[in-house]
């Protein structure tokens, strides 16, 4: 019996094949819409979420200033490097501690010239920033201690400035300092931000205070937490610490922030994730609209094959069978356009995702919701044209013009 | 199993209406369209049913063709009470007994004329070989070997009607019912179409019931039947 509805179904479908497309396409678009949009989204929650590990996991930021939102604080005292020796002594759970200070700066070689951040901060900057060197190497604790002028720079940096050079061993100038490069950083990528995570210059922190900032200023201070510590314990830790180092009464409220990278990946991929369900959401009513055409493309089909069924009854179609064949071609139209869909989402994900940069993620499951969707969006908006044609009464359906 | 009991039961007929009356609308609206017809009609038979419009002679084929239901009197199809079966039986028992052909053909357009006589095997479950062989084997014997693949567009008017007569009959129908058959063809092609018809009651014992408006359409049948205001009023066997 479902055989030959789909014999019949078939056939009447090859027998308006621009109809039975053009029904389609509503399908095709709301299909290739949630999928396109959902892997999408699922890449950039992946990306987000990755880059934060890269940046090492148990790492606490600690900033000068009020919390007010990743990257954002309000005015406050900066700190000392002795604030980050007193840290690294008092808490036993923390692996590394790292002040650091920065600021954006030209750097020169001979014609060229590149404006890059320059970061001042000790040996351990580039374990806690997950930072591998690539040739050459990092400056030590000695050479951090002395304030020597070495430095270590991104590849953005050595691009732009020596081109097919080597640049190791050569000499760049920032403001008025010369320094010799020591090491090339692996390269990163763009961050979730947008932002070159390779074009950056990292010096000695006594060197970047004395020759270049002329204070004693750290505007950061990175630690990374010992494993199976918890983060929360040490985040207490440091924040009394700290309120100690800063001289703040009881009464008064934190005027620096500890941030846990955790956190903020957590609410980064939320964002992106909560983003990722609305587009999904706006493409599932695009899917809902597409039903609703075929529902529409039905009912006029019903009544313009009106003596065509009149005749499938005469010949003895039962009601069943021409309920089942409308409600086939229904449900093969929206599967078919949903397969179309999918095909055509897949292919413009991988496209897509090339394009926008962010890693293309097969979501299994919603494909797999997909096409049961785009199946019960048939039956569900096939049944009321289905069932209009097979009750109809077959002497007014032969009479019809 | 379709091979009509013509001659251990030759009396028994094969149609019988008793008393038929078919009333439409209801109330002051009601419009009685049979005011009680009685007729037998035996297998092998080949009646003609004339009548001006709105004798009651369509109403009176489309309960022949158990399309519908009396709204009393009895019609008995191979003994069969019609009125007491459901919408389903009625629609099963057109399958497997009855054939129908139209004045405006009625096929399926921009489908092959082998599809179209393919149609009545499909809802008979055949399988797809005997299907084709069955359907060829039809639209030869009304003598469209050759055009199995063309879609009705590209068909004259007389060979999309024998393409309909072919789908009628593909089946071995125990009834073939013709509803002015050649109302939408030239005199020529009428009588082929008549040929077509006599041909299949004398070599293969279809009973063919045909509703038409021409006398000399009507000289082709063994048997002529008038309906007038909703009663038989005359009945002759030629």
């Amino acid at each position: 019996m479902l055989g030959n509805a789909l014999l019949l179904a078939l056939r009447e479908l090859r027998r308006n094949v621009m109809r039975s497309f053009l029904t389609m396409l509503g399908i095709i678009i709301g299909v290739a819409a949630v999928i396109i949009l959902v892997t999408l989204g699922g890449g950039a929650t992946r990306q987000v979420t990755d880059q934060i590990a890269s940046l090492g996991s148990n790492l606490l930021m600690i900033n000068p200033g009020k919390h007010m939102g990743p990257g954002q604080s309000s005015g406050a005292a900066p700190f000392k490097l002795a604030d980050a020796e007193v840290l690294a002594r008092d808490i036993p759970s923390l692996v590394a501690v790292a002040p650091a200070a920065s600021r954006s700066m030209m750097a020169i070689l001979a014609n060229e010239n590149w404006t890059t951040a320059v970061t001042g901060s000790t040996e351990q900057y580039f374990t806690l920033n997950n930072r591998k060197i690539k040739e050459g190497r990092a400056f030590t604790a000695n050479e951090t201690r002395v304030g020597v002028a070495v430095c270590v720079i991104g590849e953005t940096v050595r691009a732009k400035l020596f081109g097919r050079q080597n640049p190791i061993g050569s000499h760049i100038r920032l403001n008025k300092l010369s320094c010799e490069v020591i090491g090339l950083l692996e390269a990163k990528g763009q961050s979730t931000m947008g932002t070159d995570q390779d074009d950056l210059v990292v010096i000695p922190l006594r060197t970047f205070q004395r020759r270049i900032a002329g204070n004693e200023e750290v505007s950061i201070i990175q630690v990374s937490v010992r494993d199976g510590v918890s983060t929360d314990r040490v985040k207490k830790d440091l924040v009394r610490l700290m309120r100690v180092r800063r001289h703040l009464a009881a009464s008064e409220e934190d005027n620096f922030d500890v941030m846990d990278l955790k956190e903020i990946a957590a609410m980064l991929s939320g964002t992106t994730q909560v983003l990722t369900s609305l587009l999904g959401a706006v493409a599932g009513v695009s899917l809902l609209v597409g039903g609703i055409g075929i529902m529409n493309i039905m009912l006029v089909s019903v009544t313009e094959r009106t003596r065509e069924i009149g005749t499938r009854l005469a010949i003895g179609a039962m009601e069943r069978e021409v309920l089942l064949q409308f409600l086939v071609e229904a449900v093969v139209v929206s599967s078919c356009g949903g397969l179309i869909g999918i095909i055509l989402a897949l292919a413009s994900s991988v496209a897509l995702a090339k394009i926008l940069n962010v890693p293309f993620i097969l979501n299994m499951p919603i494909i797999f919701i997909a096409v049961l969707f785009s199946a019960a969006i048939g039956v569900v908006f096939g049944f009321v044209p289905a069932r209009k044609a097979a009750r109809l009464d077959p002497i007014e359906a032969l009479r019809h013009e | 199993m379709n091979t009509p009991a013509n001659n251990s039961a030759a009396r028994s007929p094969l149609i019988e209406l008793c008393g038929v009356t078919k009333v439409y609308g209801v109330g002051i609206a009601a419009m009685e369209a049979l005011r009680g017809v009685d007729l037998r009609i035996y297998a092998g038979d080949f009646v003609a049913v004339m009548g001006p419009s709105g004798s009651g002679k369509s109403t009176c084929m489309n309960i022949l063709g158990c399309l519908d239901t009396p709204t009393t009197g009895v019609y008995r199809f191979q003994g069969i009470e019609v009125g007491r079966l459901t919408r389903n039986q009625r629609a099963l028992l057109r399958r497997h007994y009855l054939g129908f052909v139209f004045q405006g053909f009625n096929l399926l357009n921009r489908t092959s004329a082998l599809e179209n006589v393919e149609l009545p095997l499909i809802y008979r479950h055949a399988h797809t070989t005997e299907r084709h062989v069955t359907a060829r084997l039809a639209l030869e014997q009304v003598g469209l070997t050759g055009w199995e693949h063309h879609t009705p567009g590209e068909l004259s008017g007389g060979q999309q009607q024998r393409v309909a007569i072919a789908r009628a009959i593909v089946t071995r129908p125990v009834v073939l019912l013709a509803d002015e058959p050649t109302g939408n063809l030239d005199s020529k092609r009428s009588a082929e179409i008549m040929d077509l018809l006599t041909s299949f009651n004398r070599d293969h014992g279809i009973t063919i019931i045909m509703v038409t408006h021409e006398p000399d359409m009507a000289v082709y049948a063994k048997r002529t039947v008038h309906f007038l205001d909703g009663l038989v009023a005359t009945d002759h066997t030629h």
